[in-house]
């Protein structure tokens, strides 16, 4: 049994212990907070497969924005904890059914014998003479998948103006500037030309117009 | 040493226990969307286990953009769900039942 993995098997541990741990504490807070832990250890199982880059990314993306976005909405939101477990009991059991009996369907499939012949090898990046698992991964996304990238890129930029626009709230009562009327405001509705003699100045000592 | 099975195995069983946990959490939507999240996760270690016993890159990618469009959905669920307890005052799935489905 090499480090390697022994420090697998103590990563799958924790990763399934903090699993059940998500699906099963009373606390959502406490939930977020397992699902934080459960996206670490599976980073660190990626770093352990060579993955470096995104292991990496999974712990920036997820736990530094995803997760810190679900605490925010979980704590936003008044969640009484006692009404979110009603059921919890009665569907236990079907529940774990259901998931063992897809456990065993896939252990099934995957032929656990047949895929544990498959050693690792070593890594693939070295092999391709690029040396670094990143410069691997960025000589594929930027030549033979440039436009999906691309496409990416756009779809969180849909997200973000998606989320916003559901969340936006227009409050009344409050004073603010309307650029649009600012700018189609014409010189007619602010200004209004008088037509008046012109005044002359008068002499202060004789009081007649100069 | 490791084997592609172990990756394999670990991926099947995070997969399993998010479908029980989709069972078992039927009326907190938030933990739905965790639920979700895991399932996604489970899929990546698949991907990242192929993509480095074959040698090909193309599934580390997919888990980039499997990434990028699970980032989306999350920030489009939560801010759903934001909506949906401003009007109703409820996350409880079985409340939320006005279109009767």
């Amino acid at each position: 049994m090499t480090l390697q993995l022994i420090c697998f098997y103590a990563f799958a541990a924790v990763m399934v212990a903090s699993a059940l741990a998500v699906v099963t504490v009373r606390n959502t807070v406490h939930a977020v907070l397992f699902l934080v832990l459960t996206f670490f250890t599976a980073a660190a199982t990626w770093i352990l497969a060579e993955a470096e880059f995104l292991g990496i990314a999974l712990i920036v993306v997820y736990v530094g924005a995803v997760m810190v976005l679900f605490l925010f909405v979980v704590m936003m939101l008044d969640i009484k904890p006692e009404s979110m477990r009603e059921g919890f009991i009665r569907f236990l059991p079907v529940g774990v059914v259901v998931a063992a009996v897809m456990l065993v369907e896939m252990l099934g499939l995957i032929g656990v014998k047949a895929m544990a012949a498959k050693q690792m090898p070593a890594d693939p990046a070295v092999a391709d003479g690029v040396a670094q698992n990143t410069a691997w991964l960025g000589k594929a996304l930027y030549t033979q998948f440039l436009l999906p990238f691309e496409i990416a890129a756009l779809i969180l930029t849909v997200a973000l103006v998606a989320a916003v626009a559901l969340t936006h709230r227009k409050r009344t009562g409050v004073k603010t500037q309307k650029p649009g009327e600012q700018v189609r405001v014409k010189r007619e509705d602010r200004i209004r030309m008088v037509k008046m003699a012109a005044e002359t100045p008068t002499n202060p000592t004789t009081g007649e117009s100069a | 040493m490791i084997t592609l099975a172990h990756y394999i195995v670990l991926g099947a069983i995070l997969f399993c226990i998010s479908v029980a946990g989709i069972f078992i959490n039927r009326k907190n939507v938030v933990v739905l969307l965790m639920a979700i999240e895991l399932m996604l996760l489970a899929v990546n270690m698949n991907f990242v286990a192929f993509s480095r016993f074959l040698g090909d890159p193309s599934g580390q990618v997919f888990v980039f953009f499997i990434l990028t469009v699970a980032a989306a959905e999350t920030a489009i669920g939560l801010a759903i769900l934001v909506v949906l307890f401003r009007n109703r005052g409820t996350i409880n799935v079985a409340e939320i039942d006005s279109m009767k489905g």
